[in-house]
């Protein structure tokens, strides 16, 4: 596959016209998917994808096209050089970009996982039929090989090829209370996946009692990791980028120009250095290993494209286009995972939350569900599933100044999403005490 | 292109009870000037298909780009491999059904092509309308962006099926951020709710030439407006919102999908039950919501779904009764219910499932006038711009970009961040006035998402502005 798209790059050199420069990258994965409900196939399938994005860039101007391709030069060149004389095209018709920023110098790289999947992925289908066997199981296994590359007339070339499987899945006990899991990784070790299993089952005994209502008002909580995942990953949306900071946009605002700061014990970093993402943008930029973004509470620095970087006349630290974190790291603190329970007294057990989004985007106000498995804690233990409840509160109030402590352990959460293509972001965080919690609903 | 694929896809298609090949031509063009410089042009040029094989009660897809024969062969050899894995392991029985041999075209009525305006005329209308939404040095972000779509899906069965679909679509939009110290408040175009299926003619229908000065206005009036009060009053809900109110609360719910339990892992599952169809009150009597792929304008309007099933309207409630659900052949056999032609997929790499595709509220009787003259104490809210719902799509609670107080029966003071919260089972049962045709408009958005494999997809909505009583209203900080 990296032959074949550094192939398609010198062909694209060659094509060149006169000081017309080029970029490009390339997004391809083989993947298997299998989608289960109630412990049985739903849809099983293989896709196989490979895309390539162009800038043909003259000057000041350019323009971008995205192409599919069959993964064969001898299809694919013809293609490509279609691409190219359709942007050469559109050129006289742009005006110059102000905003226009790529890489010049160039930084070659290479990452080359190594494929240890399981040459027949029927064996792991069956595997997890098996252990599901009696219970409602549902969720999704997806793996095969993601390749991502960049390459530019330059001569700068990067490549980067990962193996990795995620089975997402979740079991029921009845109605809308389930116990939520993954398992995901490079090598699938059936006694790891069986343990997996084995604790997601005994949980499902809890789920078994009956469940506890709460009425509307504020409540003590633990947010576990997955749970705190979400509340960041909203936060992710429009919250670290410098345009967002610019144009006054992004929900943290108060943090920036009021001074503001979360609990010292927060401190937030996009850590690409031990993420699973790509170390390279699509300008060609290469991604610095860490970059603070929040420090003992205070903000500390955006994420800056380079589009951002030219526009606002500061230097790119090698964001993505859309300056959203990909490998997002919180500190952990130091709660033992093992002692939350006595720590949280009495409360709410929220492992997972769901369809999170801003009640009033400037107060950093966030509303969501609880789901899957909550639960009502008395004592520093569990008493009962807890039925879904609507949270409404600020982020300033929830890792400010509510903020007991964050957890000793931190969990690697690989994104299970899938649109368009399998994810390459991940998170690694811990869970979060919490004082006290607004719910509404 | 067609005859060879076609000769390709029957040259290795398998004998097998039921295999079928979707062809899949997407190409779309997006502009945008931000703070009146035209940002990266870019074009996408998407073609592929995907290779369904049913056999032995077993189903395997497998989607490729790569459309050689040699490509369709694997891509048969794996979805077969798949189908003969699940034969025994499978949710249902898939290929113990009859299966339809579909012929018929669809395609979407264009009046002003895209093609047929330059490049850089269109880049000037974009370049007048961020210019008048500069109105105001409070303005600190704006843009006004059109993004084309030329959609083209051929399906062919291995027994002779053949369904041929164009699409052309269009997401026109417009936005002002206005800012004054740690407040900022944004105004959009209805979202990027004036979506429709057609040419560059929506941008006149849509009435895109001359929003940019009031969206403008309206962000900076919302600067300087007080939050929207809290308590339980009456709500007015402008179509942009209530196209989001019934997408989010009546459209997910009858996925019968969801209701079978296949989105649980993700997209969650549905407070309604099967036994609740033909009995279950949803509304108020003034409650009427059809599945509508007929609307020519309308944004998901088609011909035949992505499994080949001919589309057609049909109530899902009328008069407030739950008649039927959102589920294609499959979960119509699964699940006993009658649903409707609405399995889709979001291109050619994933495979179709029960998606929401135009589902409507019809218009009633009530002026605009009449339901503000109606209300003593209320809020009358445009424009999405927050949603949330719980997993079975009962407990929801949605924000808008605009509000304004209704009070003794007249629009009054501006507020801004309005919020509301209810809860599916009994909200609807609050309506209780709905709008005339004067007040419904055709709307729709380009991303609902659903599915694993994830998968995102157009919907289109159209529904006149409504009434609720005895809703839970509050505003920001």
């Amino acid at each position: 596959m990296q032959e074949y798209f550094y192939q398609l790059a010198d062909e694209l050199t060659a094509l060149l016209h006169g000081a017309e420069v080029y970029t490009c990258t390339f997004a391809g994965e083989d993947t298997e998917f299998v989608r289960f409900n109630h412990n049985a196939i739903r849809q099983a399938g293989t896709v196989t994808q490979r895309f390539l994005s162009l800038t043909l860039i003259d000057g000041l101007r350019h323009a971008s096209g995205t192409l599919s391709l069959a993964g064969a030069l001898e299809v694919d060149r013809s293609r490509v050089a279609t691409l190219l004389t359709t942007l050469r095209a559109q050129l006289p018709h742009l005006p110059d970009d102000p905003h226009l920023l790529y890489a010049t110098e160039v930084h070659t790289s290479e990452y080359m996982g190594e494929n240890r999947l399981p040459e027949d992925s029927t064996a792991v289908i069956t595997a997890i039929q098996e252990a599901g066997r009696g219970l409602d199981l549902v969720g999704l296994y997806a793996a095969g090989g993601m390749y991502r590359g960049f390459a530019n007339s330059l001569g700068q070339r990067n490549w980067f090829a990962s193996y990795s499987y995620n089975f997402d899945w979740s079991l029921y006990h009845q109605g809308d209370k389930a116990v939520k899991n993954s398992y995901a990784g490079f090598v699938w070790d059936p006694h790891e996946f069986a343990r997996k299993m084995e604790t997601a089952s005994a949980q499902l005994a809890v789920l078994a009692r009956p469940p506890q209502t709460i009425t509307p008002g504020r409540y003590r909580v633990y947010l576990a990791p997955a749970a705190l995942a979400e509340i960041l990953g909203l936060l992710s949306w429009g919250g670290f980028g410098l345009k967002d900071h610019r144009t006054k946009q992004t929900p943290l605002l108060k943090m920036v120009e009021e001074g503001i700061c979360l609990h010292p014990a927060v401190t937030i970093s996009e850590n690409t250095r031990d993420g699973v993402a790509p170390n390279f943008q699509e300008e060609g930029f290469s991604k610095p290993d860490q970059v603070i973004l929040i420090a003992a509470g205070a903000f500390r620095e955006c994420l800056v494209s380079p589009r951002s970087a030219k526009e606002y006349g500061v230097a790119t630290n090698g964001a993505s286009r859309d300056e959203a974190p990909e490998s997002l790291d919180m500190r952990a603190g130091d709660i033992p995972a093992a002692d939350i329970l006595r720590h949280l007294d009495k409360g709410v057990y929220i492992n997972n939350v769901w369809y999170l989004n801003y009640s009033d985007r400037m107060a950093c106000r966030i509303t969501g569900m609880t789901r899957f498995a909550t639960f009502w804690v008395e004592g520093g233990v569990i008493q009962a599933p807890l039925n879904v409840m609507r949270f409404d509160d600020t982020l300033y109030r929830m890792l400010g100044e509510n903020l007991v402590g964050l957890t000793y352990e931190r969990e690697f959460l690989l994104d299970p999403s899938t649109y368009g293509a399998r994810s390459t972001s991940s998170s690694r965080v811990p869970g979060a005490l919490v004082a006290d919690l607004l719910f509404t609903l | 292109m067609h005859e060879r694929l076609i000769a390709r896809f029957h040259a290795v298609a398998p004998a097998v009870d039921f295999c079928s090949l979707r062809f899949v031509h997407q190409r779309s063009e997006y502009l945008c000037v931000r703070q009146n410089i035209l940002q990266p042009v870019s074009i996408t040029d998407d073609v592929g298909a995907m290779v369904t094989v049913m056999d032995q009660g077993g189903m395997g897809y497998a989607g490729t780009s790569d459309l050689t024969e040699a490509g369709l062969r694997r891509a048969v050899e794996r979805a077969l491999a798949w189908a003969r894995y699940g034969a025994d392991r499978s949710v249902t029985p898939f290929s113990q059904r009859t299966f339809p041999c579909p012929q018929g075209a669809y395609s979407s009525a264009v009046q002003i092509p895209w093609a047929s305006i330059p490049l850089s005329e269109k880049i000037a209308l974009l370049r007048t309308a961020a210019e008048r939404l500069k109105s105001d040095e409070r303005i600190v972000d704006w843009e006004a962006s059109l993004w084309h779509t030329e959609s083209e899906v051929l399906y062919v069965t291995a027994d002779g099926g053949r369904v041929h679909q164009c699409f052309s679509y269009l997401v026109p939009m417009l936005s002002a951020t206005a800012n004054a110290g740690v407040e900022t408040q944004t105004r959009t175009f209805a979202g990027r709710g004036y979506c429709r299926q057609g040419g560059l003619e929506i941008l006149d229908h849509t009435g895109f030439h001359e929003a940019a000065p009031r969206i403008a206005s309206e962000a900076v009036q919302l600067l300087l407006a007080p939050n929207c009060p809290s308590g339980r009053m009456d709500v007015l809900l402008a179509p942009d919102q209530m196209i989001l109110q019934l997408h989010e609360s009546i459209g997910h719910p009858l996925e019968l999908d969801r209701i079978l339990g296949d989105e649980r892992n993700y997209a969650g599952t549905s407070f309604v039950t099967p036994e609740m169809f033909g009995t279950y009150r949803y509304g108020s009597e003034l409650l009427n919501v059809t599945f509508d792929p007929t609307r020519p304008e309308e944004f998901a309007s088609y011909g035949f779904d992505d499994e080949g099933q001919p589309a057609c309207r049909e109530y899902l409630i009328r008069n407030g009764i739950l008649l039927r659900g959102l589920g294609g052949a499959v979960s119509q056999v699964r699940s006993g219910l009658p649903g409707v032609a609405n399995a889709r997929a979001s291109s050619w790499n994933r495979p179709p499932i029960d998606r929401i595709a135009n589902l409507n509220l019809e218009p009633g009787e009530s002026s605009f006038t009449e339901m503000i003259t109606a209300v003593d104490r209320g809020v009358y809210m445009q424009t999405n711009v927050s949603w949330s719902i719980d997993d079975s799509r009962n407990k929801f609670q949605f924000g808008c970009e605009w509000g304004q107080l209704i009070e003794q029966g007249k629009l009054t003071t501006v507020v801004k961040n309005p919020n509301y919260r209810g809860v599916s089972a009994t909200f609807w049962r609050n309506l209780k006035m709905v709008g005339d045709r004067q007040t419904f408009e055709v709307l729709g958005s380009p991303y609902c998402g659903k599915g694993e494999p994830n998968q995102v997809i157009r919907v289109g909505h159209a529904a006149p502005a409504c009434l609720f009583a005895d809703v839970e209203v509050f505003g920001g900080e």
